[in-house]
Order: C-alpha cells, then structure tokens, then sequence
C-alpha cells in the first residue's frame, strides 16, 4: 500500500523501486517468502500424499538427489545459472515497467548465437569466450530491442510482442539448426560442438558460468541503486509521467532497459551452450525463461533476491527427475509447488495471517479527510 | 430554514491506530440548512461525514437522525433514512446514461424489467424541480465535470435524500461551475433539505453557509455564521494562527526579456488545435498571471513552453537562446523551473522519497552524480536544507513522498523547481488543494523569486490567485490570449466577462490574438 506511512526509505543502500506487492520491513520481506515455500510445501505434500506416497519420503528424495552429492550440487548450479540470468532480465524489465514475457526466445536466439560463434571460429581462449558471450548477448538484446522499440515509439504492448517473439525464435533457431549451422552428416537438428575455446570451465563443482551469474546480480543490485541510469530506470517504471516532466526521455529508456534485459537472458542462453550443452541443441533450453518469470516475482523485482530464487527452482528441477525415478510422483508436482509458492507471495494471505498485520491499520492515512 | 432538527451528533470520536481522527464532536443540523465543515486537509472533515454516512462506525458517542439514535452498519442503511453523499471522486458508471446512472441500484421495475421510460421521465423531473440542467440520455463520460457532479447529486435526491452531504464539491469546479453549484445548493435548502458540504475555500463558506463548523486537529474548534465572521478570522481558526490572505508583495521592476514567444501554436491531445499564434513575454522580476476558465489552452500552453509538447511558432526564445522544438531536457537546461498542474501525476514519483524526489530533475548533474554513479551525500544535504528552507513537514528527507499531505507535496516540488534558481518559472495551479497556511507561504515563495530576478508565468483557474500574484495578467480563451491588462487593481468583473468569451472593451486589448 503506497499509502502505508513512512515505512519505506531509499537513501543509500535501500532500494528505491519497491515494484511488487505491499512494502515490509527487512525481516517479513525475508520471512515472508520463506513461510510461503514451506507452506507451498505443505500442500504439495497432500498432494504427493493422495498420490499414494509419503511426502517426507518424496522431499526427502527430492533434497537428497539436488543436494546430497556432488553430482547433485553441480546440477542444480548447472540449472540455476541460466535461471538467474532469466530471472534478472524479468526483473530489468520489471523496473522500468516493462513485463518481458520474451526472456525464453532471446535465451533461445543466444543460445544458438553462441555456438554458432563458438564452433565456426578459431580463437585464443579468452577471446573466444568473450566473442562468444558477447555475441550471445547481442543476439538476445537486438531480439528483445524490436520489442522495445515498438514499445517505445508505437505504443505496441511489450507483452504481446513479446509472446510472439517466443514463437518466431523458436521456428527460426528450429530452422538454423536443421539447415544453415547444422552439424553435417547428422540425422538430429543441432550445430556442431564448439571449440574448447569457448567452453566454459566447470571448477569442482562450481561452474563458472554460475560465478559470472552471481556477479552480474550484485552488478544489477548496485546498479538499480546507485547509479544514474538505475535512477532513469526505477524513475520510469514508478512515474513515466514524471520522468518525461522531469526530462527524462522515456523512449530511450524503454528501448535501453528492453535491450539491457534481452542481453541479460542472452548470457543465459550463452553460459548454457557455453558451460552445459557445448552446442546448440532445440528443446534443451525450453523453459528457462518462463521459469525466469516465477523467479523475478518471487525475487519481487529485486536483482539480488534473484539468486534465492533462481537456487529454489533450480533444486526443484533438478530433483524433479529423481522423484519421478524413484517415487513415481509426476514432476509436474513441481511446477504446482512453485505456483503455489508464488501464490503465496504475492497474495497478503500469508503476511496478514502469520504476521497478524492488522488490516485496519491500512486505512489508517487514509482514514483522515 | 426550519426549527426542526434533522441530525444531531454528539461527542463522536473515532480512532485510527496512532491518530484520533475525531475526537468529541458534535453537530446539529436542521432542515433547509446549510452546514459548512471548514478544515485543513487532516482536520478530520471526511471521517466525520463518513460516519454520518455510515461507511465508518464510530469509536464513541451519538448519531441521531430525525430525532432516532441510530447505530449505521453501513450507506444503504444512512441512504434509508435520508442520507445521501456525493463523495469528491465520482461513483458513475462512465457507459451508462445520466438517467442509467442515477437510477442504478434502485430502478423502477416491472416484472423485474426496468421501466427506462419512466426512469428518464423521473430523472428529468427531478432536474427540472432542482433547476439542474442535465440531458438524462446522455452517457457519462461525454458530460464534463461539472455535469458528472449533477448526475451524482441527483442520485441522492432520487434516493429521496434530505440530508445531503457533499464532499469537497467545487474542489473540481471552474468558477462559472461553482457559482451555478451553489445557487442548486441554496434551491436544495429552500426545498427543505439540509446540506453539510465540506470545503476550505473560505469564499464559498462566506457565501452560502447558514453556519460555518470549523475543525483542527480532528476536533471542532469553533461555531460561527457568515455574518459574524469574515475570511481572516475563518482562516485563523482553521489554521490556529492568524493568516495572510491577502498577498503581500512590492511593486515589480522587470528586466530584461526572459521568455519571449511568438506566433505559438500546439494541439491537443486528440490532435485538434488548442493554442493558436500566442504572442507572450515575460521579463525578469515580474509575474504574469494568465487567467482563464480552465481548458482554453492553459494545460497545452504551459506543456509547450516546457518542451512536454510538441508546438509551431515563430519565435521562442529563452533568455535569447532558441527553444523550438526543445526537448523537456534541454529546456530545463536553460533554467526553466516547472510546477506542473497535477503534483501527484507529473510533478512527483510517489513512492520515491522526497530526497529523491527533490533531486528529480537534477539527479544527473555533476553535483549530484560523478561518473554516473550517484551522490547521495550531496543529495540528502540537499534535501534536508529544502525541508528547512521550504517548511516541508515531514518526519524525514526518507519518507515517501506519497505520505505527504496536498500542501506539503506542492512544497517539494515548489523547493525542487526554485532550488535551482531558474531564470523562468512556469508555475500551473500552484496551490490547488493546497491548505490555506501551505498557499500564504507558496506565494510568498513566488514573490521572492521574482524578487530575485526570475521571470515568472503563472497558470491558475483560481481568479483570486492571479489577481493578487500577477503584475500583468492575461486573459485566455479559446487558446488564444483575448486580453491583456496591467495595473494595481484590475476589474474582477471585467476579467470574468473576458475569461468567458467576451470582448475587451479597451481599445487597446483588441490587438492581441
């Protein structure tokens, strides 16, 4: 509620662009989603329960498969990278006003941009994982940067160009890979492997490509907050109005914060191909960038809170698998998990019950004439 | 006006967690009469119509309508016995005619068909018996303010309402509107039926009210009629010290040439034209106030100056430099400093705090940024030294600005705009739904400026604001500039005629537009 009183600050190291849902304290703004993944839990639990199964025993699986060995853990980092990256475009888009529906196609056209610049060429290693990336991202922001643009200077809706972005991506990569970067002499559509290169480095159990995501969300933390261009952008999503009153331009704003998120889901579907896939490959990529959306909702727009995020549905899906394997349970109980924990969220249901927040003191400012 | 007592209230408190909103009031109202409720924005006027209407329950004491002690559980129960409100943001469905409109929720019916044919014919009657004119087929949404309100009025007679409470009614009004409202309003009372309208314009009060209740602070701090007051003492009770009504300021001495515009043309925003060849001029130290009835080019005149809107002219000059086709940017950068007409919409991010927002349309200069990473040391002073300077009242430079009261959010961004020393202010409504302490000390702000050599161009639909700040007013109407007179004392009278399309009689005037 804006009109909750002077909770919220944004001097310093606050953030000024609470996007999403009521404003809280530090601590229910912790507690909250953490309450709302175990209660997520709970239900899940009766459904897992009225599948003939016993919950504790299918989390149990569930944790033990993403968590309990090295296999496990390298995993579900491998699955989080892309996650986060996702997750991070959502939230750029988010802040400037903007709901990228299309960080699945521009992850996709990078993902393909990538190999293509990783197997076609023959560089020195450090070049060649720079040229690689950067041209990921560069395909995923010239993807997303048709949306803005039409957003920014014809009105048109960034959701809807964006859902049919998705679609456009994936009949062209569907193309590219069965015709012009196919792998000679191969029955199934994918490009040839790239150069060790390009490959990204797995060190232990840590890939890098997940260092680099948790890198670039503290960047985008620091960004949003502390600089002039994350002025622009919060100052637009909050008041578009405004910022054009206060000689912001708006237009370039949205095409920048449009191109910004599309490189962003770029370097997802890059670090993929680069550190996971090592090719390009249809269908390997699919979902990463609407589970980018639940994580961006569930971060509530906050780069930083992202990384929680992205893990949590990173070990669910890495688990999934198992659970099916070894318990039958479809892995769809999954998805039901996550939707429900966004539910949970978003809705006051949660915070008005366990935190007992009086909902007459949400009339209070508004009460006096 | 009647002896008989149609509502009584005693000792009503109400309490909302960490502020007591009212606290024992009482009330009485008779039939035929006018009530006024006069307050400062959070003296508690809402809460107590509210719950009269029935929409809050209060904490303590006594409703009493018609002579019943009554405990409301909600609006159909107050409409039942005779309430009706007409609440300051309008409750119409905007596709529906006036008569839809006003028969909604209580239709005659047939078979559980509607009779629209005797609805029209009812909703007209009952126009025409309270001199309202009002076309009851025509949908909502074409009918401008002024109308709306109508409709929304005769909802409450419909409902057969004879206490009828009006919340800040001309708060949305033009001049002409307000005067035409408060003529329906004394009609109400002749007919017997008692009104209480909250406002704080003193004028209307004056005017109209059979008594005047004042409240602060949530409590009633006194009980007067309009012969036994006067604009000063009213506005001393509301505010609690004595106030300066009347502006102060010292003959100006213009300079040079600041803004200088000619042959200025802008549409509007469905593409029609608004503001056609303006001629204007604003010198260094002096203030020209533009009258005008609102919506004759004064919102597209005042966008275009500030580069929000695209215009045509001749000439349009900042202190000599070239501004056509200037962005918003860029014209802030010729040290233009703009009140936007509508504070929460243009001039503010609400959620940001009014640290952020003081700095809003600075952010980026070398002051407050370096590298493009932000300053906020240099901010926060900043901030804290317009709270001080402006009289901002808030608890800290941290709290957002959407938490501020009317009058305090029109301070930061009047702090905001000056701050910056701009050679050209172009100030629209800078006081609208501001309380009276928070308009003596805004104007007082303006005069200064010019005093230190800003050319100023103030936009207000208030006649009495460009009457008392102006050294030179012009008169809009029709998107053109019909007049222009200079002088200490200007004809009201005269000024009125031109705003609503008269010609100026002085020979001179006719060479402009």
């Amino acid at each position: 509620m804006s009109s909750d009183g002077p909770a919220q600050t944004d001097l310093g190291f606050t953030d000024p662009n609470p996007t999403l849902g009521p404003k809280y304290g530090p601590v229910k703004a912790i507690a909250i989603p953490i309450v709302s993944v175990l209660l997520a839990f709970a239900v899940g639990g009766i459904l897992i329960y009225f599948q003939g199964v016993n919950p504790f025993t299918a989390y149990r699986v569930l944790f033990e498969s993403a968590l309990g060995d090295s296999d496990g853990l390298l995993r579900v980092m491998q699955k989080s990278t892309p996650l986060i990256f996702t997750g991070l475009a959502v939230v750029v888009g988010l802040r400037v006003g903007l709901f990228n529906i299309g960080a699945q196609g521009q992850l996709t056209v990078a993902a393909i941009g990538a190999a293509w610049a990783g197997y076609h060429f023959d560089l020195p290693t450090v070049v060649h994982l720079t040229f690689a990336l950067g041209f990921g991202m560069l395909c995923g922001a010239a993807w997303a940067s048709i949306a803005g643009v039409l957003r920014a200077y014809r009105n048109v809706s960034e959701v809807i160009t964006t859902i049919m972005l998705n679609s456009i991506a994936i009949a062209l990569v569907d193309y590219l890979a069965s015709r012009t970067f196919k792998e000679p002499d191969q029955p199934i559509s994918r490009t040839p492997l790239i150069s060790d290169s390009a490959a990204l480095a797995t060190f232990g159990v840590i890939p890098s490509g997940f260092v680099i995501a948790l890198i670039v969300s503290l960047f985008f933390g620091w960004f949003l907050i502390r600089t002039t261009e994350g002025f622009r952008f919060n100052t637009v999503g909050l008041n578009p109005n405004a910022a054009r009153y206060a000689g912001i331009s708006v237009k370039r704003t949205i095409v920048l914060a449009m191109a910004v998120s599309g490189a962003l889901a770029g370097m997802g579907g890059a670090v993929e191909t680069m550190g996971v896939v090592g090719r390009f490959e249809p269908a390997f990529n699919a979902g990463l960038g609407f589970d980018g959306i639940t994580i961006a909702l569930l971060a509530r727009a906050n780069p930083i809170a992202t990384i929680p995020a992205a893990i949590l549905v990173g070990i669910l899906r890495t688990g999934a698998n198992s659970l099916q394997f070894e318990t039958g349970i479809e892995p769809e109980v999954v998805d039901v998990i996550l939707a429900l924990t966004l539910l949970f969220v978003a809705a006051p249901i949660v915070s008005r019950y366990i935190f007992r927040i009086n909902a007459k003191r949400k009339s209070k400012s508004k009460g006096r004439s | 006006m009647d002896d008989e007592l149609v509502l009584e209230v005693t000792g009503l408190t109400k309490r909302f967690p960490g502020v007591i909103a009212n606290e024992d009031v009482s009330l009485t109202v008779h039939k035929g009469e006018i009530v006024a409720l006069l307050g400062e924005n959070g003296a508690g006027k809402s809460t107590l119509v509210k719950m009269i209407y029935g929409l809050y329950r209060p904490d303590e004491g006594e409703i009493r309508i018609k002579g019943e002690s009554v405990r409301l559980n909600g609006p159909r129960e107050a409409i039942r016995r005779g309430v009706g409100m007409v609440h300051q943001h309008f409750q119409l469905v905007p596709v529906f005619t006036v008569a839809e409109n006003v028969i909604l929720g209580d239709e005659p019916r047939k078979l559980s068909f509607i009779e629209r044919r005797k609805a029209v014919k009812e909703v007209t009657a009952l126009a025409a018996k309270h001199g309202m004119a009002v076309d009851p087929k025509a949908l909502v949404r074409d009918l401008p303010v002024g109308a709306q309100q109508r409709v929304e009025i005769l909802k409450a007679l419909y409902r057969q309402a004879d206490i009828l409470i009006m919340d800040e009614p001309t708060a949305v009004l033009t001049p002409q509107e307000t005067d035409e409202l408060l003529k329906v309003m004394k009609g109400f009372a002749a007919s017997g039926v008692a009104v209480i309208f909250i406002t704080h314009k003193l004028r209307e009060v004056l005017a109209i009210a059979d008594k005047i209740e004042v409240l602060r602070g949530g409590k009633v701090v006194g009980t007067t009629t309009p012969s036994e007051t006067d604009q000063g003492k009213l506005a001393q009770m509301m505010v609690g010290r004595s106030v300066l009504l009347s502006v102060d300021k010292s003959v100006a001495s213009p300079k040079e040439i600041v803004l200088d515009v000619v042959g200025l043309s802008s549409d509007n925003d469905i593409g029609l034209p608004a503001i056609r060849n303006v001629d204007l001029r604003v010198r260094s130290g002096e203030i020209v106030g533009i009258a005008g009835v609102e919506g004759n080019g004064q919102r597209e005149l005042v966008e275009a100056l500030t580069g929000i809107r695209k215009s045509t002219a001749t000439k349009f000059t900042i202190n000599d430099e070239n501004a056509i086709g200037a962005s918003p940017h860029k014209i802030h950068g010729m040290h233009v400093g703009h009140v936007p007409e509508d504070r929460e919409k243009d001039g503010l991010v609400g959620q940001y705090s009014i640290a952020n927002n003081m700095v809003l349309n600075r952010f980026d200069e070398p002051e407050f940024s370096r590298r493009g990473i932000r300053n906020m040391d240099a901010v926060n002073s900043l901030a804290t030294k317009l709270v001080k300077d402006f009289d901002v009242r808030t608890p800290s430079i941290k709290t957002p600005a959407n938490s501020l009261s009317g009058g305090n959010k029109q301070k930061v961004v009047i702090a905001r705009e000056l701050s910056a020393n701009p050679s050209l202010l172009v100030a629209s409504q800078p006081t609208r739904g501001v309380d009276v302490g928070s308009i003596e000390f805004i104007h007082s702000q303006i005069i200064s400026a010019r005093d230190s050599g800003a050319a100023v161009l103030l936009v207000s639909a208030e006649l009495d604001e460009v009457l008392g700040l102006s050294d030179r007013i012009l008169v809009m109407y029709d998107g053109q500039i019909v007049a222009e007179l200079e002088g200490a004392n200007p004809d009201r009278a005269e000024i009125g005629r031109l705003m609503a399309g008269g010609h100026a009689v002085v020979a001179e005037d006719s060479s402009h537009g």
